[in-house]
């Protein structure tokens, strides 16, 4: 009703209103010169328009591109400024000249690292033809083979360099072994499998599972059996490096995962409405403007009408939702209850047979070679993958059937789906590494009283923990060549060729679906975060195997799929992308922190044979520090200081929780009263149009 | 890129990298997809500077040819009288401001102007809002084109009404400017889908 009292005639009083006036001259906006009412712009008066006040108060601050002007109207204005800028002082336009000439420089700066970028022309061409959602998770693995690179050349500055320098008699410079002290004999004995079997095959187990030729190679943690490298002038603390190279990749990692993703959970966090269900974000700004070519626009003309139709069902059913009646609602939620049991029991089966079958490979792994079949072989010891594997591949199915039940609204089955699904992938590899810490820790069923740790099957527990990472992405790379070979590209010939197939049809094309791609890129580099301590190389090989796999998923994604009608957010995609690897992060560096501290590090072989623990280097660290320092040190890792601090941050977390809410409360009163407002501004204008209308009438 | 014998002077170049967002590449590289839409013995420079493009030759461009906005978007960039031509000055304020680099002030402001400039010509509905009229042309082009693409009336009435609840602050049933550019400043999909590169 209101909108409709608005025919012409209040419509001039509306623009002639201050406010309107002064929105239309705001410093960045111009009224469009299109309004044929011309109460503003003509391309004639665009020429006086500059004059104005508050606009030419701004000029000489306000960088001209920034004015929503064509071209001509923009260089008048520049014309405007420049003669402006002469009467200024010469200071003022020295300070004028070189903002301009440093902003210039970091352009071309900008400009140039951009040129740098690795991938950019493949990405944007994947962008173009698949749209936004697609082409994130290709910046996320760029943005995972960078941070694997920067990780091992981290790794390499602090522990491969001296040890290369030392070794190929480079620099003049010499390994230092300190002999051990107080260590019982037995625990210092390494034995080195000798290489007197020649089977043929027994080179390629040793590659594939890092055992043989590989175990003493700068591939494993036993390799650096070094205490310190003497160098001219000082000596370089071999175990320390090792251990600060650990933590600062982890905790480079983390601020930069941190970084990354804080643009995502500002727009998240500042928005009190359901984030993934804007309407205004879908219409705004749903369509990709960088669609080329015909089939993509039609697909996603439908995905936005899929995903439209979609949310505006989910709200009807929302609204069902809230009129359940409390019977229903007692009822569901007990339905709920026993199916979040059986997802429990489901989780809790595959983390059972993960044990079972890890114990089982170790048993038999020691056996000797020659007594076994070549295929049995390898089947033992990637036993670990293969149920793990197995299991990833199972229980999405399992999940998916569960959910159906539990009558959610759609975009909530989804989501819970897929965290359940990275949950799970993800803690099987922790299943896995507690699996093998329990077996190092446990001599015949009880504790290991002599070393610490089980000596007899494993000497260098930390090498054989290493190789096991090892195995899991050898095996994790060979899947995804191997689905991508053996299953996408048949799918694809078969769908190309012998289409008139019922199956077939049924079937269809390949969709590449990017919740299941991504969560297998973060257990690849979950897998490299746990193994990088164990395995030192095991960062670089991560970068070689992404590389590989972009060029992969690149090939696969043009030649052998469709795009699916269910289009990602680009928005979502971060924020998703960015979760799941932080959750991957704290899942590795739990067993990395237990297994750093709570289990005594070997001493046959690796840095670390001198300490109780591998952490403990630091503590001997502290106490080679000056009085005051230790004093510090010891001050601020104390109890005394730990637990006021974590108060303290407990109040300022609570204090702006609290300044959120109540500036959310000051935002609704003030929206509240910007409608009051609103309606007395229309209803007084109607009262005067009216009033003109009758005087017009009694004088006509 | 002198290929088809016509470059852009030096000085020129500079200032359209201070007028506009694009760096230098870019402008060369518009200029010579510019120049391929111009008839083969009209291309020299001075030629391609004056010239004026008809909006069906524009549309032949793949970064438009699939763009339902295309339109609204040559309608709202072009400076001549009748506004259905455009110069290369206007394209490359085009390019600009569908660029990497330029600011979400200027992509929002341009936005609502596309957004709020009707199909239908030469009335362009313009009291400077979107109201519900406007909103609905603008579902029906991001749905399809076709009869059998596009949302129920009772679907579309819902649709509009979230709309209009999210984004609508003074409750007037329209979305002004202001309106527009805060609620795409909360959009965290704007940046990365307003985005034409050549």
């Amino acid at each position: 009703m209101d909108s409709i009292g608005l025919c012409s005639p209040p419509v001039n009083f509306l623009q002639e209103l201050p406010s309107y006036q002064s929105t239309a001259r705001r410093r960045t906006a111009v009224p469009g010169r299109e309004k044929p009412s011309g109460t503003l712009l003509k391309p004639t008066d665009s020429y006086r328009f500059p004059l104005q006040a508050d606009i030419t108060e701004n000029l000489t601050n306000q960088s001209i591109r920034k004015y929503a002007l064509n071209i001509s109207d923009k260089r008048r204005l520049r014309d405007i400024q420049e003669t402006q800028m002469k009467y200024l002082s010469e200071w003022d336009q020295w300070k004028q000249y070189s903002s301009k000439s440093w902003k210039r420089f970091r352009e071309k700066a900008h400009e140039f690292a951009t040129h740098l970028e690795l991938w950019r022309g493949d990405i944007r061409s994947i962008e173009g033809k698949f749209g936004t959602g697609i082409r994130s998770y290709f910046s996320f693995l760029r943005f995972l083979v960078l941070l694997n690179l920067v990780m091992f050349l981290i790794i390499f500055m602090l522990v491969l360099l001296p040890v290369l320098l030392t070794k190929y008699k480079i620099t003049n410079s010499s390994f230092m072994f300190i002999p051990a002290k107080d260590i019982n004999i037995q625990c210092t004995v390494y034995p080195i499998s000798s290489s007197g079997l020649v089977y043929f095959y027994s080179y390629i187990i040793d590659l594939l599972s890092g055992t043989g030729f590989l175990e003493d190679t700068s591939l494993f943690y036993g390799h650096y059996t070094i205490d310190g490298v003497k160098f001219q002038n000082f000596t370089y603390d071999l175990p320390l490096a090792y251990l600060v190279s650990t933590i600062a990749y982890l905790a480079l990692s983390l601020l930069w995962i941190v970084k990354r993703s804080v643009e995502g959970f500002k727009v998240n966090l500042i928005r009190s409405e359901d984030y993934f269900q804007s309407y205004c974000n879908k219409i705004f700004a749903g369509w990709d403007f960088c669609i080329t070519n015909r089939s993509m626009a039609d697909l996603k003309h439908s995905s936005l009408r899929y995903e439209l139709r979609a949310d505006l069902e989910e709200e009807r059913i929302r609204q069902k939702i809230a009129e359940r009646t409390s019977e229903e609602t007692i009822r569901i939620y007990s339905l709920r209850l026993v199916l979040n049991c059986l997802v429990l029991a489901v989780l809790g089966a595959c983390f059972y047979g993960i044990y079972r079958a890890t114990t089982y490979s170790q048993e038999h792994m020691n056996k000797e070679i020659d007594k076994m079949v070549f295929g049995e072989n390898l089947l033992i010891l990637y036993l670990p993958s293969i149920v793990i594997t197995l299991a990833n591949f199972l229980t999405p199915m399992i999940f998916a059937v569960i959910i159906r039940y539990e009558d959610y609204s759609p975009s909530f089955e989804i989501r819970l789906t897929i965290l359940r699904c990275v949950f799970m992938r993800l803690a099987t590899i922790c299943v896995l590494v507690f699996t093998l810490g329990s077996k190092i820790t446990s001599c015949d069923n009880s504790f290991c009283s002599l070393c610490g740790y089980n000596q007899n099957l494993y000497p260098c527990w930390e090498t054989q923990v290493g190789q096991e990472m090892y195995k899991l992405m050898i095996f994790d790379f060979i899947i995804i060549l191997a689905m991508t070979l053996f299953v996408d590209f048949p799918r694809k010939l078969l769908v190309t060729y012998c289409s008139s197939w019922k199956v077939i049809q049924f079937w269809g094309q390949q969709e590449f679906a990017i919740p299941g791609n991504v969560l297998g890129i973060v257990y690849g580099q979950t897998i490299c975060w746990i193994g990088a301590f164990f395995s030192p190389l095991i960062p670089a090989i991560t970068t070689i195997k992404f590389i590989i796999i972009f060029y992969v998923k690149e090939l696969s994604l043009v030649y052998n799929c469709r795009p699916s009608p269910r289009q990602f957010r680009a928005s979502n995609s971060n924020f998703f992308f960015l979760l799941v690897l932080l959750i991957g992060l704290c899942l590795a560096i739990i067993p990395l922190t237990i297994s750093l501290s709570r289990i005594p590090s070997s001493k046959a072989c690796g840095p670390f044979t001198n300490f109780n623990t591998s952490w403990e280097v630091v503590a001997q660290t502290v106490s080679t520090f000056p009085r005051s320092l230790q004093s510090l040190v010891n001050g601020i890792t104390s109890e005394a200081f730990a637990v006021p601090f974590f108060m303290i941050i407990c109040l300022i977390m609570f204090y702006f929780i609290a300044l959120a809410g109540a500036h959310k409360k000051v935002v609704d009163q003030l929206r509240e009263q910007l409608s009051l407002e609103s309606r007395d501004k229309r209803y007084l204008i109607q009262k005067l149009t009216e009033a003109q209308k009758d005087m017009r009438n009694r004088l006509g | 890129m002198g290929g088809s014998g016509s470059r852009l002077s030096k000085e020129l170049l500079v200032e359209y990298q201070d007028l506009t967002f694009l760096t230098k590449q870019e402008i060369l590289l518009a200029h010579k997809r510019f120049c391929e839409l111009l008839p083969p013995d009209h291309r020299s420079t001075e030629e391609s500077l004056q010239a004026r493009v008809s909006f069906q030759q524009i549309f032949s461009l793949p970064e438009l040819k699939a763009n339902p906005f295309k339109e609204r978007i040559c309608r709202v960039f072009s400076t001549s009288p009748a506004r259905d031509n455009l110069s290369f000055e206007d394209f490359l304020d085009l390019l600009s401001v569908f660029s990497d680099t330029a600011t979400p002030d200027i992509k929002s402001h341009y936005a609502f102007r596309i957004f709020a400039s009707g199909i239908c010509p030469p009335d362009f509905d313009d009291d400077g809002t979107l109201n519900r009229g406007d909103l609905s042309q603008l579902v029906n082009s991001l749905t399809g084109e076709g009869e059998d693409t596009q949302l129920s009336a009772s679907e579309m009435k819902q649709l509009i009404d979230n709309i209009l609840e999210e984004s609508d602050i003074d409750r007037d049933g329209t979305i002004n400017l202001s309106e527009f550019q805060h609620v795409i400043s909360r959009s965290p999909d704007f940046a990365s889908s307003f985005k034409i590169v050549l």
